[in-house]
């Protein structure tokens, strides 16, 4: 299998669309022969939507996410990012990161942690510390400036991650698996947050996520995956309004939703065994 | 029958009433216990006190306190019947027996101040301190009371209070010899090797290809006798502190590598994806990342280090030095038979070594005070 | 994940520099380079005296010959050093004092014997210190501060001390030896038999194990792993304890004697045949207990 060399994306073609993937392959050997994370992903994803990207373990979605922040090379296939190749994306700092984990920086206090980009970036230590005195107060983490990573909770921990992807201001916000590693009170918690903070900054966010109702609470559109390869099923639009509480998880239109999701899930599954 | 809760105190308490059975001493100036009355009675006192404490009657930092105190006490007694009343040399079982039972004590009341637990941070830390302060003064006590109570000769084995004495009346020489070795040699060669061992290290990190050819070689280099390099380097630098701090780069140099490159790749995967994702450059990522995480394991090897470079300084002296130096002393010192003078200088050595390992530990501390090791909720 | 090589098959010398094999061989041969050029560079001086001296006429040729060949090299050359290895340990009949192979005994065997009696004495103050309270916290911190004193500066005066009560030749450096390498195997024995985490002695607990059974079932099969790497720094640091201890005892035998007789008189090859030997026989001690290691840890049914 030759692969072949990314070409960039038609730059601009659509004002509206943040993430645009064409027949987007990524594979890579092993010693079992050639693992194809990801196969012929085609996926749009526009200005101020909400995505989630759900599936089961193994399904490509982190290495989507991956492959969009440019952390992961793919094999094949166009993929643009702001209009521009996922490579020119990233050095143009196009997007802010938040991973599994905190991923805090112990030996920095919890400002420096935020103003970490705007450091590398080369900005004024004065402006420095006035984004981050405003993010933080945006992540409701006011007056824990001076706190080192390690004395906050999980919860106040990756939420400062979440100050530090957007401190500099990236239009698009790539969330894998954020909330995982939380208990699920404080996760309920953070999500409603995360709804406001998304209202309020008007980001692109890609979401990537194995729970249904994360996912179906969160999104305005959930990309439903399968592994073996790695491949998109179904693309659910769920249009619930901006505004949302907890509550919409009872209501008929969100079992629905979660209904289709699964069903896509288990379709996806029907031959694993 | 009394209910003995506490069988040290009574093995304590009987050892100390043995004692009075036996005589202090033999030979010309033959001791028994009626000849000091006061101290007879004061072991009584003791034996008493004992044997109300075997019943359980205090526990915890009250015990402790109260024991430590009786055996300072008892110990200045028997450091008495030593040297004022004239058993050295001549110490019997009725003195040995005393000892024993102060052993005891001590035992027991370090065990008490051990369990000792409170939610002050200064107080525990306090009693933490106490427990091995007092085990060492003990040591040194017993040490005192077994050279001059057996009349071990001084060429064997002088006693701390004959190596004080020496100690005091030779500062020059030992100022001398400390600033020729550590301050000349160490210092230098310690500031020589760990530099360029960290030099290198950022040079090797960068180059894989040498990582993999050069890091084997360098941990298979940390278990040789490096030190056998001693008598090479004094011949090409000559007998002067520059061989020396020869002898300690070689020595440092190795760890300082090792360590160096092994915690340059300490730093988490996540941590450089977020690095990537800024698009940060090599010497960002280094500075802001991989240096910081890498710390804990650059302290380890400036702590082993600053032993190692001892180590290094006064073995190379043994090969050749001008006439000053910790090496030669000992070594010269040695051939005499001066052996409280050696004593001296490895007392020395000893305080040289551990201030410098403490001042790397305090700098450690204070560096990596992020780390899991030192953390406290502040 | 990386997709590098992907599809190719790398070609033969992309996978010797892959691996760790090629780049020592380099890295190896680019010191012996560097040393023979240092050999030259270090000894021409003497050499270009010796040639004013004789009249000669002389060329860069004879120059670098006459530099490694000389009978005192201040460096020598590193074929120098395996001549005199081969006619030390080969030629000599090994129970001669001018064979390497009886210098090497001599140091080997108190380097074993104190290596032996430390690690015993090294275990069994690990196994009192996790057992009992009060000797941790009275015992432990002297431990620790002894690792910071220059310990190899007492190895004259054992020596010498013992000597003068009769105790002579080998158990005053097997003592040193001992000294030395009981502190890493306590420290790290320490560390060992307090490695298994509070679940699995919370486990022995609900079996009500004695501390008999928790030792042997638990502790101290958790603690093979960390007893083998400080086992391996112990046998090292017990090779450099005997050599030490050789240096005042008026060089009768073992390697560090010959490196004092080889400083003495100048004899550069002597020192780094000596020099060399004490590296091999250090590397090959550490591989052994390496070798052992793996055998053990195999028959426990870990991962080789």
């Amino acid at each position: 299998m030759t692969p072949s060399p990314v070409q960039s994306g038609p730059a601009g073609s659509d004002g509206d669309s943040v993430v645009r993937a064409h027949g987007l392959t990524l594979s890579f050997q092993t010693a079992d022969g050639p693992v194809h994370a990801l196969s012929d992903i085609d996926l749009e994803i526009g200005r101020g939507e909400f995505v989630s990207l759900i599936g089961p373990s193994g399904c490509g979605k982190t290495t989507l996410l991956r492959a969009i922040a440019d952390l992961e090379q793919p094999t094949g296939g166009n993929l643009s990012v702001n209009g521009v190749p996922a490579h020119e994306a990233r050095l143009a700092r196009g997007y802010g990161y938040v991973f599994q984990a905190p991923a805090l920086y112990p030996w920095r206090t919890i400002e420096r942690n935020v103003t970490l980009p705007l450091e590398i970036m080369g900005m004024a230590a004065g402006a420095r510390r006035e984004k981050a005195r405003d993010y933080l107060e945006l992540v409701n983490l006011s007056g824990f400036e001076k706190k080192f990573p390690w004395q906050l909770s999980g919860g106040m921990q990756q939420r400062a991650s979440i100050a530090r992807a957007l401190c500099f201001d990236p239009d698009l916000l790539l969330m894998d698996e954020p909330f995982g590693a939380l208990d699920e009170i404080v996760r309920d918690h953070l999500n409603e947050q995360l709804l406001q903070l998304w209202a309020k900054t008007q980001k692109t966010v890609v979401f990537v996520t194995h729970s249904i109702p994360e996912a179906v609470f969160l999104s305005t559109k959930i990309v439903v995956m399968s592994p073996r390869p790695g491949r998109i099923i179904d693309v659910i639009e769920a249009d619930f309004p901006r505004e949302r509480s907890l509550d919409i998880r009872e209501t008929p239109e969100f079992l629905e939703v979660a209904h289709r999701v699964r069903e896509g899930l288990r379709a996806g599954h029907s031959y694993d065994d | 029958m009394i209910a003995v809760r506490n069988p040290w105190m009574m093995a304590s308490a009987i050892l100390a009433l043995a004692a009075l059975l036996f005589p202090l001493s033999a030979g010309e100036s033959a001791l028994s216990w009626s000849d000091i009355p006061a101290l007879s009675v004061s072991v009584l006192i003791f034996a008493a006190m004992s044997v109300w404490l075997a019943r359980g009657a205090l526990r915890g930092l009250p015990l402790g306190l109260l024991l430590l105190g009786a055996v300072g006490l008892g110990g200045g007694m028997s450091l008495y019947v030593l040297y004022q009343a004239g058993a050295g040399g001549e110490a019997q079982l009725g003195f040995w027996l005393f000892i024993f039972a102060l052993w005891t004590a001590v035992w027991c009341g370090l065990d008490a101040i051990s369990s000792f637990r409170s939610l002050n941070t200064w107080a525990q830390r306090l009693a933490d301190l106490l427990v091995p302060l007092m085990f060492g003064c003990w040591l040194l006590f017993l040490w005192e009371v077994l050279t001059v109570g057996f009349g071990v000769p001084q060429v064997l084995l002088p006693s701390p209070s004959m190596i004080a004495v020496r100690i005091a009346g030779s500062l020059d020489i030992l100022a001398a010899d400390f600033h020729q070795t550590f301050i000349k040699a160490v210092i230098s060669g310690y500031v020589m090797g760990c530099g360029s061992g960290f030099a290198v290290a950022i040079l090797v990190d960068r180059v894989p290809f040498l990582k993999r050819g050069l890091l084997p070689l360098g941990n298979l280099v940390s278990a040789l006798p490096i030190v056998g390099m001693a008598p090479i380097m004094v011949m090409w630098f000559g007998f002067d502190w520059q061989s020396k701090a020869a002898v300690v780069v070689i020595m440092t140099f190795f760890p300082m590598l090792v360590n160096t490159v092994s915690g340059l790749s300490a730093a988490g995967v996540l941590e450089r994806d977020l690095m990537r994702s800024y698009g940060a450059r090599y010497w960002q990522t280094l500075f802001m990342l991989r240096l910081p995480a890498a710390m804990p394991f650059i302290f380890n090897a400036l702590k082993i280090n600053s032993t190692l470079a001892m180590i290094g300084a006064i073995v190379a002296e043994f090969f050749g030095t001008p006439i000053v130096g910790m090496g030669f002393r000992i070594s010269t010192e040695v051939g005499r038979m001066n052996v409280d003078m050696v004593w001296a200088e490895i007392a020395m050595a000893a305080l040289a070594g551990s201030a410098f390992y403490g001042a790397m530990a305090l700098c450690e501390r204070a560096v990596t005070f992020w780390h899991p090791s030192y953390r406290q909720r502040r | 994940m990386t997709i590098e090589g992907q599809g190719a098959v790398p070609g033969l010398t992309a996978r010797i520099f892959a691996g760790h094999a090629g780049p020592i061989a380099v890295v190896v041969l680019a010191i012996v380079v560097i040393w023979y050029a240092g050999a030259v560079y270090m000894n021409a001086p003497r050499q270009m005296d010796v040639f004013k001296r004789a009249n000669a006429d002389w060329g860069a040729v004879d120059l670098i010959e006459g530099t490694w060949a000389q009978d005192r090299p201040i460096l020598p050359a590193p074929h120098q050093i395996l001549a005199e290895l081969k006619k030390t340990i080969i030629d000599q009949k090994v129970t001669s004092k001018r064979s390497l192979v009886f210098h090497t005994w001599v140091t080997l065997s108190s380097t074993l014997l104190g290596f032996a009696t430390g690690a015993v004495l090294g275990i069994v103050l690990a196994v009192g210190i996790v057992h009992v309270g009060t000797l941790e916290k009275s015992l432990m911190p002297w431990i620790i501060s002894s690792q910071t004193i220059p310990i190899l500066a007492i190895a004259p005066m054992v020596v010498v001390v013992l000597g003068a009560i009769g105790l002579k030749g080998l158990v005053p450096k097997a003592l040193i030896s001992t000294y030395l390498c009981f502190f890493p195997v306590t420290i790290g024995m320490v560390k060992g038999l307090r490695s298994p985490d509070p679940l699995q002695m919370d486990l022995m607990s609900t079996y009500s194990a004695s501390p008999w059974q928790t030792f042997w079932k638990l502790r101290w099969p958790a603690s093979l792993p960390f007893l083998f790497t400080s086992l391996k720094v112990a046998v090292a640091i017990s090779l450099v304890g005997a050599i030490v201890g050789e240096l005042p005892t008026g060089a009768q035998g073992g390697l560090g004697a010959r490196l004092l007789a080889g400083s003495y008189y100048g004899q550069t090859i002597q020192i780094w045949s000596a020099l060399f030997t004490a590296a091999a026989l250090a590397a090959a001690m550490v591989v052994l207990v390496g070798v052992v290691e793996r055998v053990v840890v195999r028959a426990m049914g870990g991962r080789p």
